[in-house]
């Protein structure tokens, strides 16, 4: 399948580091609490398998559809706002000033609006931290679109809907897909963040806060290995979705 | 009675008017009126063009050529004046999409492959997909690009995407072509292939033709009227009538096309001063 092609290179450098790490810690041989080997986090992921593939359940179910809705609500903020002027002049500036705000630092909070145990404030904290990204980026290349292109498109009478099909947001895919990578890995990260406050308990944020409390550094490993999974996965993911989506865009990288 | 014009003078005179392709009346173009960055970018212009002629727009950067195209496209509306195409507001000329363009860069879409390129115009005015198929095979093996129809634009040089986008111009068969330095980023034979080819299209559509170019050479060796432009603000300085006939290889060597080329160079030097 060709939209596979170019995994072979990173594949073989993880194999080699996973190799590396392993051969040092068995040559140096330190106390495993300090880092653990490849061998020991596998075998830690074994052993709490059932526990790990919850959590990682719950916590992807709380990146993808924060990603999700980030998404939507930043393209569809970014249409809105390349369409319209007082759009611009009233989403640009509050989206800038949300996006000063360490959303982060947030989960505290939202978790006294949502309910300490509901995902929903850890949903809303990924879905913050996605959609100004995506915003961002989209509105970029809705807006960067070549000026002849668009004239050509006003000498046909193109209306501005069929300018914004045709033109702008092709033009705008490659930016969207640049701020997807971004966002896939971030909503991950902000997913298992925002779990270390709140939401739901079986989810791999807690699984990590309280391994490590109880120095069971391998299980802590476990779940962090089960984060890095759905992290690769989504990346994974948006790759094949965007060499799908734009079949074109291989060929401008590399013209042959 | 002898005031009230004869039926027979009324319908010429209407005639008359709705003949010329373009019909340029006291028009001018001031950007930003008011601010302090307010370019005159054109002074009044008249100009007339009739059907099947060849007119190219010389003058120096900045005199307002592109600026005298877009008013005729209705990219943009004149400061004052009217700007008539086919005997009709320039405005409802586009709507009509009465004429086709081409500018300096190809402005092909990368998302779509050569055949989508040159289908866009068509599919804008909703014609059939077989109708449109049709129309493009006829178009690439005009351009001679039958071999690249599945091609995206990225894999064409940049002769070829250009040619795509003349093509693309032609494709909707209009009556009026506009073009804007069109072959300005070609090397000089590719340019002189392009200039030939485009010769002949007009030939065989006769269809009216406004080309925008730096090149003295260029302007003599296609135009029927070179347009000699001058600066601040935009006006024409002189019009030079050029019609060389039929064109062909020996027709760059001929002393009439030099004798053209330095009375173009002559009036641009006037102007430049
Ligand atoms: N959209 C615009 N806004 C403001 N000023 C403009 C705009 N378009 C053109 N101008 C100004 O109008 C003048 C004429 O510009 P125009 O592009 O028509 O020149 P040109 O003859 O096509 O030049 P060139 O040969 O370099 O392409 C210039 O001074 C330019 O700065
Ligand atoms: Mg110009």
């Amino acid at each position: 399948m060709n939209a596979l092609k170019g995994f072979s290179a990173p594949i073989v450098t993880g194999v080699v580091l996973l190799g590396l790490w392993e051969g040092v810690l068995a040559l140096l041989d330190p106390k495993g609490f300090v880092l653990p080997a490849p061998s020991e986090i596998v075998g830690a992921l074994i052993d709490n398998w059932d526990a790990v593939f919850q959590g990682a359940r719950i916590t992807g179910f709380v990146a993808v559809s924060g990603l999700i809705a980030g998404i939507i609500l930043g393209i569809l903020a970014a249409l809105l706002v390349t369409r319209f002027r007082t759009a611009n002049e009233t989403i640009t500036p509050l989206a800038v000033a949300v996006n000063a705000i360490p959303i982060i630092a947030l989960a505290p909070i939202f978790n006294n609006w949502f309910g300490l145990t509901s995902p929903r404030s850890n949903q809303a904290i990924v879905v913050a931290l996605v959609f100004f990204p995506i915003f961002i980026n989209t509105t970029r290349g809705l807006s960067q679109v070549d000026r002849s292109q668009i004239e050509l498109m006003e000498s046909y009478a193109a209306s501005r809907s069929r300018i914004t099909r045709e033109v702008r947001i092709p033009n705008a895919m490659p930016f969207f897909f640049t701020a997807l990578k971004l966002a896939a890995s971030l909503a991950v990260i902000a997913a298992i963040v925002a779990e270390y406050f709140g939401g739901r308990q079986d989810a791999l944020g807690p699984m990590i806060t309280q391994s490590a409390g109880l120095t069971r550094y391998d299980d802590a490993w476990a779940a962090v290995l089960a984060g890095t999974a759905i992290g690769a996965v989504l990346y994974f993911a948006v790759i094949v979705l965007e060499r799908v989506a734009m079949p074109w865009n291989s060929l401008v990288r590399n013209p042959k | 009675m002898s005031e009230v014009p004869s039926m027979d003078e009324a319908t010429s005179a209407a005639q008359g008017a709705s003949s010329l392709v373009i019909d340029i009346r006291g028009a001018t173009k001031v950007f930003n009126p008011g601010k302090s960055n307010q370019v005159e970018a054109l002074g009044e212009i008249d100009l007339s063009v009739g059907p099947g002629e060849f007119i190219t727009l010389i003058g120096p950067s900045g005199c307002g050529k592109s600026t005298l195209l877009r008013l005729v496209a209705s990219l943009i509306p004149p400061s004052a004046g009217t700007v008539q195409v086919n005997g009709k507001p320039a405005e409802q000329a586009r709507l009509d999409r009465d004429y086709g363009m081409a500018f300096q860069t190809a402005g092909l879409f990368d998302w779509r492959s050569v055949t989508k390129n040159i289908e866009l115009p068509l599919e804008l005015m909703g014609w059939s997909r077989g109708a449109r198929r049709r129309r493009v095979a006829e178009m690439l093996e005009m351009v001679k690009l039958s071999e690249f129809a599945n091609h995206h634009p990225s894999e064409l040089s940049g002769g070829m995407q250009q040619r795509v986008a003349i093509a693309r111009a032609l494709s909707f068969s209009p009556s009026l072509l506009l073009m804007d330095e069109p072959f300005g980023a070609l090397d000089e034979m590719t340019r002189e292939h392009m200039q030939d080819e485009l010769l002949r299209i007009w030939e065989e559509t006769e269809t009216t033709v406004v080309f925008v170019t730096h090149s003295i050479p260029e302007a003599v060796y296609l135009s029927t009227r070179a347009i000699v432009m001058s600066p601040r603000p935009g006006g024409i300085a002189s019009i030079i009538d050029v019609d060389l006939g039929d064109r062909n290889a020996s027709t760059r060597d001929d002393p009439a096309f030099f004798t053209k080329v330095t009375e173009v160079r002559t009036a641009l030097r006037k102007v430049e001063e």
